[in-house]
């Protein structure tokens, strides 16, 4: 019975440990988004004092209204959306139409093509013959060259095939016995029941486009055809805040430092809303795809 | 109404007739399947071959692949022996060393600590919000933390002064580099790795705790001899694919982090094909460079494959 006594009170001291323990390690995952935030809002003299936490301290939009004056902030915005947009498209249907195929187990040539997905997962050619390949099909430049290189994740693709293997076969079989054939089987019958596969991938697809700044640099030479990650490397990273404020002849020092934290959160904000609300397909997504891999 | 063979051949043994009619039947799906085909010829497999024999020879745009002269192994020779090898060579391996000790044990430490979570709504708290940072760009993770660690204004500077010790400019002091970068990594990826654990602790049956319970084990031995051999495959075949990694480093953060008054730490192979590569235009130099690395890195895995299916009974193949 003292034994019993004795391992409980252990347990209860352990959870008190273990909770705290990741109560800590949620701060840390959440503090510098936090902080950014706090300091975007708030005024130069604390943020140079170094007094803003997570809550802002002399508060004013100063940093916004700047960052949001400057117009290749609304262009490149604007383009983000629109990769993000046709990206994830383009992705889907590809996704759709290579991991379908490859679910039915009658899919002539089912076992060669799965590897040609899955070697492409494991070898990946490297940055330059890419770079070749990518200028000598006339891509370089163009907003192609962000689109299709990184169509297909090849992990994305093992997801989805895994939610079609999920849905009964018996389902495709009343379906042909109902005269549908392929197409119509999908449309109908397979893609209606794997849209929380088609969520999950889609998730994971749009993200990763959004938050893209590598192709973007490689490939284009425009200004009017960059993303916002890249117009936020020049701010933030390079210190191109002069080209943000032309008109701001002194001071520019003191807005600069929060025109970095505002633009950040800019191009932040998006994910941040969304994620709370999407969050489970993202843990489900992995999970399937640990499983597999 | 026209049946397809296929789809009236329901389970059992494979198809076994005509194969003309079953590609026949089928013909849709391979349709269907082309485009996706054609990417993967065009922007894995192509750059893959390219990767090969661009490497061996002396690339001019202007002249294309095939009449560019041969250059053999002159540029494999050459990056072997040049002064930034084993500089590059360390800096890679170091950056990684860092990350299998540190990176890889913070999630599985995660993982098991949710493990113990009691409720399922305080666990998926933490599951989302260690998740968070993996889904921030790597240009404001970067951004970040080059503000953070700012001299002037940088919040770890604005506390070191508080103590009264001396500001320290980390972005210009190679000996901080190594551990900036796997910090960063740190952050970005526990909540993410942590998940692929979860997913493999939620496969122990539960009837191995039971069994363990009335056989009067505790907690660490329920660890040692349930929880840990359960997710040990899951070790394993993350601990290969690090391994086979290790001449790899993710480029693009890295790129963005560093700055020329510290390349003696921060330079990885991967970042110096890029500069060479693509901004000083030396395609054959770089290309042998990143062959060099591939070729390193499919040793690697082999080898590791081979140890882990000798010492357990767990490999990638």
């Amino acid at each position: 019975m003292g034994k019993i006594m004795k391992e409980t009170k252990g347990r209860i001291l352990f959870q008190y440990i273990n909770y705290t323990i990741l109560i800590i390690c949620m701060i840390v995952a959440l503090y510098p988004v936090l902080y950014v935030l706090a300091a975007s809002l708030s005024s130069y003299a604390f943020l140079a004092q170094g007094k803003v936490g997570i809550i802002p301290m002399g508060f004013n939009l100063e940093a916004y209204k700047r960052v949001l004056a400057y117009p290749m902030i609304g262009r490149s915005y604007l383009n983000t959306i629109f990769y993000t947009v046709s990206g994830t498209t383009i992705s889907l249907l590809l996704s759709i139409f290579g991991a379908y195929p490859l679910s039915r187990r009658y899919f002539p040539g089912k076992n060669f093509l799965t590897k040609v997905v899955v070697v492409a997962m494991l070898f990946s050619a490297g940055m330059i013959p890419t770079f070749l390949v990518v200028r000598s099909l006339g891509l370089y430049n163009t907003v192609w060259a962000i689109l299709l290189p990184t169509a297909i994740s090849s992990f994305n693709l093992v997801i989805l095939k895994t939610f079609f293997e999920q849905i009964p076969y018996e389902m495709e079989e009343s379906a042909a016995l109902d005269g549908c054939n392929h197409l119509q089987t999908l449309f109908i019958i397979i893609l209606p029941l794997a849209v929380p596969g088609l969520v999950t991938i889609g998730l994971f697809y749009a993200v990763s486009q959004w938050n893209s700044y590598f192709p973007a640099m490689l490939y284009l030479r425009d200004r009017e055809l960059v993303p916002i990650q890249i117009i936020l490397r020049d701010i933030v990273i390079q210190n191109q805040t002069n080209d943000l404020a032309i008109d701001l002849a002194k001071g520019a020092d003191q807005v600069s430092e929060s025109i970095k934290y505002a633009t950040i959160m800019v191009a932040t904000i998006p994910i941040m809303c969304v994620y709370p609300f999407v969050q489970k397909y993202f843990i489900k997504g992995v999970m399937i795809g640990s499983v597999k891999g | 109404m026209q049946k397809t063979p296929a789809l009236t051949e329901s389970k059992g043994k494979p198809y076994k007739t005509n194969k003309w009619k079953l590609l026949k039947s089928n013909y849709p799906l391979l349709l269907m399947f082309l485009p996706v085909f054609l990417y993967y010829v065009v922007f894995r497999y192509t750059p893959l071959l390219g990767a090969l024999i661009i490497s061996v020879k002396k690339y001019q745009p202007a002249l294309g692949i095939f009449r560019s002269k041969w250059a053999g192994l002159e540029y494999f020779d050459q990056f072997i022996n040049s002064v930034f090898f084993w500089r590059l060579i360390r800096n890679t391996l170091a950056i990684n060393m860092f990350q299998l000790v540190l990176g890889f044990t913070a999630p599985i430490i995660l993982a098991l600590l949710l493990n113990e979570v009691g409720s399922s709504k305080f666990k998926k708290l933490v599951q989302s919000v260690t998740y968070l940072p993996n889904f921030i760009s790597s240009v404001v993770v970067v951004g970040i933390v080059i503000v953070f660690l700012s001299p002037s204004t940088g919040l770890v500077n604005s506390i070191i002064a508080r103590f009264g010790a001396e500001k320290i400019n980390f972005m210009t002091e190679p000996n901080y580099f190594w551990i900036i970068y796997t910090l960063m990594v740190i952050w970005q990826t526990t909540g993410y790795s942590a998940i692929i654990y979860l997913a493999a602790l939620t496969g122990i049956s539960p009837e191995l705790y039971e069994a363990s319970k009335i056989d009067g084990a505790g907690r660490w031995k329920q660890l040692w001899h349930i929880t840990l051999p359960g997710i040990s495959s899951t070790i394993v075949i993350l601990l290969l694919m690090r391994l086979g990694n290790l001449l790899e480093v993710g480029y693009e953060s890295i790129i963005l982090l560093y700055n020329p008054s510290i390349y003696s730490t921060a330079d990885v192979i991967s970042t110096y094909v890029y500069r060479r590569g693509i901004l000083n235009g030396d395609y054959s130099f770089a290309s042998a460079v990143g062959f060099f690395q591939s070729v390193i890195g499919l040793v690697l895995i082999i080898t590791a494959n081979k140890i882990a299916k000798k010492y357990t009974e767990t490999s990638l193949w």
